[in-house]
């Protein structure tokens, strides 16, 4: 693997292994003095957000240092990115300046595409870390980890999600982590539902291997999992719902709804959460919810990712 | 099929250097020793925990602990090192799957511990091996027990314990089978 730009047409053989190493290194990493592995010494990474975020990059970072690579952080502001440089510029920096991975978040979808084009040259390997509206793989990646375990309640090495019911709810359309999310889950053999009012849908949306549903409470007697998106008020531009309040009725996951959920199912939410939006507060904290399991597998996650990015010989592609 | 003569070569060109029995005698005499050299079953005996490294390291630390018990009636602890991430060589193939690393309850902290592998070759597995001990924890010694060394090494280190010296020529490739992997014990060179 070169590149992890998305999970669309991702080979189910590479989820599993990838997450197979992150739950290797989550396990051999638990409950040691020293939090660092040797493997990616002398190796650079470069993190560059053009948009905001804690967790992601954060994670990437903790990352990449974790596995002793030398990880330099760029943001758009405080770098030339304020003076005007262009995407394409400022990557060709970095790749000149001896980056040996690029992982980009940026406002607009298919950036991390573009980026890996304009590399293809120098050998740098790029992880989109959140494209727009497009894709944010290693979010679904950390997802899928934590399912997984959750679901298996044990070693679930080798496993991938076959036959799992996973409800994916609220704003689909604005969310890049539904989009990684219904290509990995599916790929992995789930059964994805989308669960959104249909001002919330993408157009298109009926070509995607999914089933659609506008009622939550028929839906949730049969989830092995639900995933609870934020509603984006940053990327809303009119009315996609009438009022808060309404949206919170309808689709949001409260005390109620949670009872309708099998003994076993296990409550996602990718951050940062809205508490009595999408979310009631009493079920953000309730042992259900994986939502702290998720960061804490989020940084195992994207270690493997960059193993498998970094760690192996060079690919005469 | 026949018993396999040893020494012969079959027709795959594979000779067979241990059969199932000479493993079997090999082991239980590596746990002599270990229990020998380690005064485990002394008043004042160091705390000995056996650490295998896998894939076929860990079931061979395993049977050792297993014979030592029989032996001396002291239960040693096992565990398991993977050594994947702190190898030199990763950068040399293709991306490398992890095994499994558990440490025997308590750690490693003032133990004795004692790598297990199944072929001391190069001597960068437990090079790694050292490097990965580190970061769990101070043993108050390492010490190696290899079934076969096959010589060649390309770092300053040495067994503890060995079952069979095997000269090779570098081209060779020694293989030991174990039951849990491969339906059979023994060791073959191809």
């Amino acid at each position: 693997m070169r590149h992890l730009l998305g999970t669309e047409g991702i080979d189910p053989a590479d989820a599993v292994a990838i997450l197979d190493t992150a739950a290797g290194l989550k396990q051999s990493l638990e409950g040691r003095e020293v939090r660092k592995l040797p493997t990616l010494r002398g190796r650079t990474v470069i993190t560059m957000f053009y948009e905001n975020s804690t967790r992601t990059r954060v994670s990437f970072e903790i990352a990449g240092k974790w596995m002793s690579a030398d990880v330099v952080n760029v943001s758009s502001s405080g770098s030339s990115v304020s003076k005007g440089e262009s995407l394409r510029d400022t990557a060709l920096t970095l790749a000149a300046a001896g980056a040996d991975c690029v992982v980009v978040r940026h406002p607009a979808s298919g950036a991390a595409h573009r980026l890996a084009g304009w590399l293809k040259d120098v050998g740098t390997s790029v992880v989109n870390a959140g494209d727009g509206m497009h894709e944010h793989p290693t979010q679904a990646l950390l997802d899928a980890a934590t399912l997984r375990e959750r679901l298996a309640g044990g070693d679930a090495t080798g496993q991938d999600l076959r036959d799992r019911r996973i409800a994916i709810v609220g704003d689909v359309l604005h969310s890049r982590v539904a989009r990684s999310n219904v290509h990995l889950l599916t790929a992995l053999g789930a059964h994805v539902t989308l669960v959104a009012p249909p001002t919330l849908l993408p157009t298109g949306v009926g070509a995607w291997p999914v089933t659609v549903s506008h009622d939550l409470d028929a839906e949730l007697p049969s989830q092995d999992a639900v995933m609870l998106l934020r509603v984006q008020a940053e990327r809303m531009h009119g009315g996609f719902f009438p009022s808060a309040r309404e949206y919170s009725i309808a689709y949001g996951l409260n005390e109620r709804r949670l009872g309708l959920l099998p003994e076993h199912a296990v409550v996602l939410h990718p951050g940062p959460m809205l508490r009595g939006m999408e979310i009631a507060s009493s079920v953000a904290d309730s042992p259900r919810a994986a939502i702290t399991e998720q960061v804490r597998n989020g940084v195992h996650v994207r270690m493997a990712v960059l193993y498998h990015l970094l760690a192996h010989e060079e690919e005469n592609a | 099929m026949a018993p396999r003569q040893r020494g012969a070569t079959d027709p795959a060109g594979e000779r067979e250097l241990l059969s199932a029995g000479d493993v079997a005698r090999t082991v239980a005499r590596m746990a002599h020793q270990i229990i020998e050299k380690t005064a485990l079953d002394a008043p004042s005996a160091p705390a000995v925990v056996l650490m295998g490294i896998p894939t076929r390291g860990a079931p061979l630390a395993r049977r050792l602990a297993d014979r030592i018990r029989d032996f001396s009636g002291v239960a040693v602890p096992t565990g398991t090192l993977d050594v994947t991430l702190y190898r030199d060589d990763l950068r040399r193939g293709p991306t490398r799957p992890l095994e499994t690393t558990k440490l025997p309850a308590g750690g490693v902290d003032d133990r004795l511990v004692v790598l297990v592998d199944d072929v001391l070759f190069s001597g960068r597995t437990i090079r790694a091996a050292l490097d990965a001990l580190r970061d769990h924890g101070r043993p108050r010694a390492v010490q190696l027990a290899v079934l076969v060394d096959r010589g060649h090494r390309e770092l300053p280190i040495r067994a503890d314990y060995v079952g069979k010296n095997v000269p090779t020529a570098r081209s060779e490739e020694v293989h030991v089978l174990l039951e849990e992997f491969d339906q059979r014990d023994g060791v073959v060179l191809r």
